[in-house]
């Protein structure tokens, strides 16, 4: 038996990896934590440091801005984010079932708002949701003029960024019609190698398409689901650039999340001890929450 | 005399080249368009130092605060001469990271009176000068003559007094021109409208939150009578929704600074133009939008070649009038001895041949020199969300402002 052969190898693979992870990703979130506890203001450059212990993390959780924050981070990815799962599974299920050699296609189409660039598409919701000029109070306007529909709609044109509940809402369809392609892309890949046998023996005992979707597909993609719903958590609460320049305008009030407001702590109030704090926070919370999720959606042992 | 200077000189040029080795360039950070002034004097700086070249670092507006905030928190990085928008100086300023301009061997304290005296006061953080101003932003209304007319507004309606203002507004609305673009904007004209030299917007002189005074309720109270009466477009100025109301003529008037005739004309609405004038603001208020300024950090190597270089910049009457006259950089001289030009009396073609520059300079003079405070941003969000619920949510004034004041001194603690 020979010696195995040049040990080194698996590591000096590994190891660009892990170089860059503990370099850019380990590094920052030990400094953070011990930013954490200090009060800096970093123009005052590195001897301005003051140890305060666990203060910053009293102050912030006594802070009901982040409260607020934390409050409409949860909501946008809820409203915003739950919704692409609904459809996205059947979705993904149709175009598997149905579009035959043009999967590719469909899936790429729907798949066009993931891959440009979010700056792009908020300008373009800005501009399709401004209060004056957009198209969509042009088409409410259209709308409220037919017979009957003049009582369910706004009688004004709604002011779609610079009202907090409505700037809300345009930023979640956003969401939504941003991130609906990635799940749909998840699911059909997921779908795309799922064992045949199931299928074919569901259609010979003539089980409906809903059915099988239902009793066969459904159970089947639970660890896909756990994945896609976490991701959607994971990226929901750290959701920045989108509410960023379509909702400028409230800043504070209408959707402003955490990912934001904690780097307008650092960089806009210079107070980069109470954002360190907060990132924290936000981090245990997106551990905690993908971990719950996970657990929930755990796929568990037949009965 | 003359000696004098040439010693001066001679040791001026040995600390810069004591402080580096010969040929290290001098690093300017800045973002656009005063990067396009460092260009302009580049060939007079190639002439006096062939051997020192300037390397030019120019970002983005944010990136280029965000990587100034970082190079000072970090204490590396920092360059020999940073530019600083005016919404950032107060906070550079009072981190005591950037060099003391009143200190010998600067002593710019001489200088005091070459500039305005808010622009002054801006730089300053109790006895040391941290920057010295480049250009600056007076405050103007800018308003359309040809919306007015339409809806038989006298143009100096705008001016007279605050109540004339809203009234010429009632008219705009109801040939469906909003007055303004945001109510907001009405509340900070007020805020500002009767201060004078050493009080604050937001905190007096001695640091105490001013937000529950009358100033601040009256602000409030003029903002919600003009959005109940739909006079503002509900559109913060420089959105994508504002500049196309802008171009097409839904809001009548709009307080802003100087430069904002140059925007309107090069991208924002060139097709409006002779349609647009400007006029004092409202009932005598004074403010400024924007502004820029230098600083040399504490860090840098070679001081005196960054400060001749900023006197270049900020001190000489020539680059303050090139920068004034470049077509792309059109910024408002904020040194007073370049404010004598005859391009002062000139019309503006662009404002219908008004002579626009001479209510610009008369503006830019009667700004009052306010105190600054580094929580002045924090204190402006907070108030600013605290008026949202008055204007959306119908919170009560009184308590609007009172919990503006308790978030305000719970940070300002801090």
């Amino acid at each position: 038996m020979n010696a195995p052969r040049c040990s080194l190898a698996p590591y000096a693979f590994l190891a660009p990896f892990f170089a860059l992870f503990a370099g850019f990703v380990l590094l920052p979130l030990a400094s953070t934590a011990g930013l954490s506890l200090f009060r800096w203001n970093p123009t005052e450059g590195w001897q301005a440091l003051t140890f305060v212990g666990f203060e910053n993390y009293a102050f912030v959780l006594d802070d009901p801005w982040f409260w607020h924050t934390l409050r409409t981070s949860a909501w946008l990815t809820l409203v915003g984010g739950l919704p692409q799962h609904l459809l996205a599974l059947p979705l993904a299920w149709l175009v598997w079932r149905h579009a035959g050699r043009g999967q590719a296609l469909v899936s790429g189409i729907y798949f066009l708002p993931f891959v440009t660039s979010s700056v792009a598409v908020a300008l373009a919701f800005s501009t399709l949701f401004a209060s004056d000029t957009g198209l969509a109070n042009q088409l409410l306007a259209t709308l409220r003029g037919w017979p009957g529909l003049s009582l369910l709609l706004p009688a004004e044109a709604v002011h779609w960024l610079s009202e907090p509940d409505a700037a809300r809402w345009v930023v979640a369809m956003l969401m939504f019609w941003r991130y609906l392609g990635w799940n749909l892309v998840l699911y059909l890949a997921a779908l795309q190698v799922l064992p045949e046998d199931g299928f074919e023996a569901a259609t010979l005992d003539g089980a409906s398409g809903w059915q099988q979707f239902r009793h066969i597909a459904l159970p089947q993609l639970r660890p896909t689901i756990a994945f896609a719903v976490t991701l959607t958590w994971i990226g929901g609460l750290q959701l920045f650039d989108e509410p960023l320049i379509l909702a400028q305008d409230g800043r504070a009030g209408a959707a402003q999340t955490t990912a934001i407001y904690v780097y307008r702590n650092a960089f806009e109030y210079g107070d980069f001890g109470a954002a360190a704090a907060m990132a924290w926070l936000l981090l245990a919370l997106i551990a905690v929450g993908a971990a719950l999720l996970l657990w929930l959606l755990r796929t568990r042992e037949p009965a | 005399m003359k000696l004098d200077r040439m010693l001066a000189t001679l040791l001026l040029g040995l600390a810069a080249a004591g402080g580096c080795r010969a040929g290290e360039a001098l690093v300017v950070a800045t973002y656009p368009n005063l990067d396009r002034v460092v260009r302009l004097v580049e060939p007079v700086w190639r002439q006096r130092h062939p051997d020192v070249p300037i390397k030019l670092v120019a970002r983005s507006y944010a990136d280029h605060h965000t990587a100034m905030t970082t190079a000072l928190a970090a204490g590396s990085g920092l360059p020999d001469l940073m530019a600083i928008e005016v919404s950032y100086v107060a906070r550079f300023a009072a981190s005591g990271a950037l060099t003391d301009l009143n200190a010998p061997p600067f002593s710019a304290e001489r200088w005091r009176d070459d500039y305005p005296r808010y622009a002054w006061a801006q730089a300053s953080s109790g006895k040391r000068l941290a920057a010295l101003p480049v250009d600056i932003g007076p405050g103007t209304l800018f308003y359309r003559q040809d919306l007015l007319a339409a809806a038989g507004v006298k143009d100096d309606a705008l001016s007279r007094s605050w109540e004339s203002y809203l009234d010429a507004g009632r008219k705009l609305k109801a040939r469906s021109v909003y007055l303004m673009a945001h109510a907001r904007d009405l509340k900070d004209l007020y805020l500002r409208a009767n201060l004078k030299d050493g009080e604050g917007v937001y905190f007096d002189g001695a640091g105490k939150p001013q937000v529950r005074s009358p100033r601040f309720e009256k602000a409030f109270e003029l903002a919600l009578t003009a959005r109940k009466a739909g006079l503002d477009a509900r559109l913060g100025a420089y959105s994508t929704a504002w500049g196309d109301a802008i171009r097409k003529g839904r809001i009548a008037t709009q307080a802003s600074g100087s430069w904002m005739a140059g925007h309107l004309e090069t991208w924002l609405a060139p097709q409006t133009r002779g349609l647009w004038r400007v006029t004092a603001m409202p009932a005598g208020a004074h403010a400024t939008w924007g502004g820029s300024f230098y600083a040399i950090p504490q860090a840098s190597k070679q001081k005196a070649l960054a400060w001749e270089l900023l006197q270049l910049l900020a001190h000489d009457r020539d680059t303050q009038l090139a920068a004034l006259k470049n077509k792309e950089v059109n910024a408002f001289p904020a040194l007073i001895a370049a404010q004598d030009d005859p391009l002062f009396a000139s019309p503006v073609e662009f404002l219908g041949g008004q002579r626009a520059w001479l209510l610009w300079r008369a503006s830019a003079n009667a700004v009052p020199a306010l105190a600054a405070n580094r929580n002045d941003a924090l204190a402006e969000e907070i108030v600013n969300n605290e008026l949202d619920a008055v204007l959306l949510q119908g919170k009560s004034i009184a308590t609007a402002l009172a919990d503006a004041e308790r978030q305000i001194v719970r940070r300002a603690r801090r």
